[in-house]
């Protein structure tokens, strides 16, 4: 770096050369004291959109999520047109977790899958992230180039590009260390109908996998449960395993796979309870069906949670035409993301808006939404 | 699942072979109660009413802590909780409660600061971390919960932590059982004995009371397979004329308990009047601090104002609590109280009565879904 010749410095050396008129001053040419650069932690400059923003741009996000689209350098990206026969779908999602980094990810790889599982359980193809960074006075920047080489890995496997970006820094105190925003566009087929309405009695349905391991995984992350396991989270993009179950439930004009969803916040519960109340339609599940792997189970057990509430980030369940459960059900397994999933239940005409479980005993008992925060129990 | 609870002691083959057992045993209605609201939970949550005959009916008894804890101690835990130089921590479960006005939750919103903590040596931690802060526990639980509250206490003294102390709602089970045989109103003939309460307790306190009030009693655990076992005893009793004590959660109970746990309890707690919400002062069914560790008494420490507690004038909470009524017999349940707006703390917690009902079986009402 060059020393920068300012005014202040200019003043100062002059102030000094006329209060001491008798004695001489060896000129050394103009001078300031150089700003610190604050490469190692973020300070509210970062924020102000000057040169501390700019270096940070350049340093973290220019290096790590550098496209053509991005480089562009302009107040908005300009995008290519899509084509006429598709849709366009958008989503955006806040991640606010803690702590920001848990076995089997961390916020910048939840921030990514989080956008890209949305826009792909809609049937969509994700084509575009963009990214708003809150960060908190006193960050590591090394921690934020982490997560942000982190969302670039995410973001490559599931072939999006973060196409815009934006920080502010909030003083200490005031945030979390890190929070992300993401919003994504992708397009789907004007002829595809995929929602949580179209749920249609007779469906199978399946989940891609077994349930609450990123739940699981944060708590344990916390660290405040007092015991460890080798638990992961499951946070993945899901779009490709989608696109090949899509593909498999091709029926001519139709696809035989009318509702997906990700079961993320409220766990399996919640999702299939909304989908339910959107399509009208009751809903029974197994309990023998449904994969929990046993770390899980234990987990739960020990803290009174029930692993149907638990949060997950690379499971999705998908409404399925009884004709074609078999094709589908073989393209989600080939995926590696999908290698466990089971055929959970089925769409019935019965207690609409309501969600059953048969238990392995042979009764029947009611799932409800999550009701408020997950509470661990007493004894 | 996990192959020792699926296979275990959730196997469905055995489930059913003790449901025969059952049937084959029972010639007329019996009412048995069970005690823990970790039972009435696993009842629920597994559908076992279902599969029992419908003579069997289960009343369900008061042992959710959380739920029987006083109108006036969850008040003083909001007030101390809003006090500006504290930190408040409790059981999850407590947090969501109703007081008078609001809840700990809604303190938390406020500013104050209050956390969820797993066990009181969590709460110990951050007294010692903040120094400067004073840290108060809701120590709130049956026997099950005590001696890891007085360990707390014990520990905070051998450390020398004075900036630690517990709001202390200690209830104890006997007595609450001999106030539910004692009434006028009771239709309990029956006991599941509460399997954790036992495990530090040991069942020998129970004799007397089977014997007085000619009422079988079994310790009973919380798997499908143990209350199964629990009902199936009880009803071979009351069929058989008897009234004994049996143990049917013997890979955890004996008959002494956990004397190690014991001692700690009665070293820092002395037994007291409590009153139960819902219920009423059941006279020496509460343990608090000893004098001698008088200063960890967080109602103690701090000068709560004269509180005027309001219930809400809908719940039968009470009624539930005392297994004169069932849930879905309050015209509230599931209208105007639910678990995200509860007007009672049977209707809050993981262990009461009126959440296991709203949670698992409301408007179960299609009689098809038991053949899918």
């Amino acid at each position: 770096m060059q020393p920068i010749i300012c005014i202040h410095g200019i003043l100062s050396l002059l102030k000094q050369t006329m209060s001491d008129d008798h004695q001489t001053v060896d000129f050394l040419g103009a001078y300031c004291p150089l700003p610190l650069t604050h490469s190692e932690q973020i300070v509210i400059g970062h924020g102000s959109g000057g040169r501390l923003t700019h270096d940070l741009i350049q340093r973290v996000f220019a290096t790590h999520l550098n496209n053509p689209l991005l480089d562009q350098g302009d107040d908005g990206v300009v995008l290519p047109a899509i084509e006429p026969e598709s849709e366009i779908v958008v989503s955006t999602d806040s991640h606010v977790i803690s702590p920001i980094f848990f076995p089997g990810g961390d916020i910048g790889k939840l921030a990514v899958c989080g956008t890209v599982n949305d826009i792909a359980v809609m049937g969509a193809r994700p084509l575009y992230l963009t990214a708003g960074f809150i960060l908190e006075e006193g960050l590591q920047v090394e921690v934020l180039e982490y997560v942000v080489s982190s969302m670039a890995k995410a973001a490559e496997e599931a072939g999006v590009a973060i196409v815009a970006g934006d920080t502010k820094v909030v003083e200490r105190g005031k945030g979390d260390g890190i929070f992300i925003n993401t919003s994504g566009i992708g397009v789907r087929p004007r002829a595809l109908q995929i929602s949580g309405r179209n749920a249609r009695v007779g469906d199978q349905i399946i989940l891609s996998g077994p349930l609450g391991e990123h739940g699981v995984a944060v708590l344990q992350a916390r660290g405040d449960l007092g015991f460890l396991s080798d638990l992961q989270s499951d946070v993945a993009p899901l779009n490709h395993l989608i696109a090949e179950a899509l593909e498999a439930g091709v029926r001519g004009q139709e696809n035989a796979i009318h509702a997906m969803r990700d079961p993320t916040r409220g766990g399996l519960a919640t999702t299939l309870n909304e989908i339910a109340r959107q399509s009208n339609v009751g809903i029974i599940i197994y309990e023998a069906a449904i994969p929990i792997q046993e770390t899980v189970i234990s987990v739960c057990e020990m803290l009174g949670f029930d692993p149907l509430y638990m949060a997950n980030e690379g499971k999705c369940v998908f409404f399925v035409d009884p004709a074609s459960t078999d094709r589908v059900m073989k393209a989600i397994q080939a995926n590696k993301y999908g290698a466990q999933a089971a055929v959970i239940g089925q769409v019935v005409a019965e207690h609409p808006q309501k969600v059953l479980l048969k238990t392995t005993m042979g009764s029947t008992r009611l799932v409800d939404i999550l009701s408020g925060e997950l509470l661990p129990r007493i004894c | 699942m996990d192959t020792k609870l699926r296979y275990g002691f959730r196997d469905a083959r055995l489930v059913q072979a003790k449901i025969r057992q059952i049937q084959k045993l029972v010639t007329r209605p019996w009412a048995i109660m069970e005690i823990c609201g970790g039972q009435t939970h696993a009842i629920k949550k597994f559908g076992l009413d279902q599969l029992l005959p419908p003579e069997i009916e289960f009343i369900h008894g008061p042992g959710c802590p959380v739920c029987v804890t006083s109108l006036e101690l969850v008040d003083k835990a909001l007030q101390i909780a809003s006090l500006p130089n504290v930190i408040f921590t409790s059981y999850g479960d407590m947090l969501r409660v109703p007081g008078s006005k609001g809840d700990l939750f809604s303190v938390k919103a406020n500013g104050g600061d209050v956390r969820v903590v797993y066990s009181p040596l969590d709460s110990l931690k951050i007294a010692q971390e903040n120094p400067q802060k004073e840290v108060v526990f809701f120590a709130i639980g049956f026997e099950t919960t005590a001696p890891a509250n007085a360990m707390s206490v014990l520990q905070a003294e051998a450390m020398g932590i004075g900036n630690f102390s517990l709001l202390v709602s200690h209830v104890c089970v006997p007595p609450a059982m001999r106030a539910i045989l004692g009434s006028p109103s009771n239709r309990v003939q029956g006991f599941l004995a509460a399997g954790h309460v036992c495990t530090v307790m040991g069942y020998w306190e129970y004799l007397p009371i089977a014997q007085e009030y000619r009422v079988p009693i079994v310790v009973t655990g919380f798997e499908p397979l143990d209350i199964l076992e629990g009902v199936y005893r009880v009803v071979r009793q009351l069929e058989g004329g008897m009234h004994e004590v049996e143990n049917a959660y013997s890979r955890l109970v004996t008959y002494e308990g956990n004397q190690a746990a014991q001692k700690v309890i009665n070293q820092v707690f002395e037994v007291c009047d409590r009153k139960w919400r819902g219920i009423g002062m059941i006279p020496k069914s509460g343990w608090k601090l000893r004098d001698a560790y008088r200063k960890f008494d967080a109602e103690h420490r701090f000068d709560t104002q004269a509180i005027e507690t309001q219930e809400s004038p809908l719940c039968i909470a009470g009624l539930v609590l005392q297994g004169l009524k069932k849930p879905y017999e309050c015209s509230a349940f599931g209208i105007l109280c639910t678990p995200q707006n509860p007007l009672g703390a049977t209707m809050v917690s993981s262990e009461g009565a009126c959440a296991a009902y709203y949670l698992y079986s409301r408007n179960l009402e299609s009689p098809e879904t038991n053949h899918v």
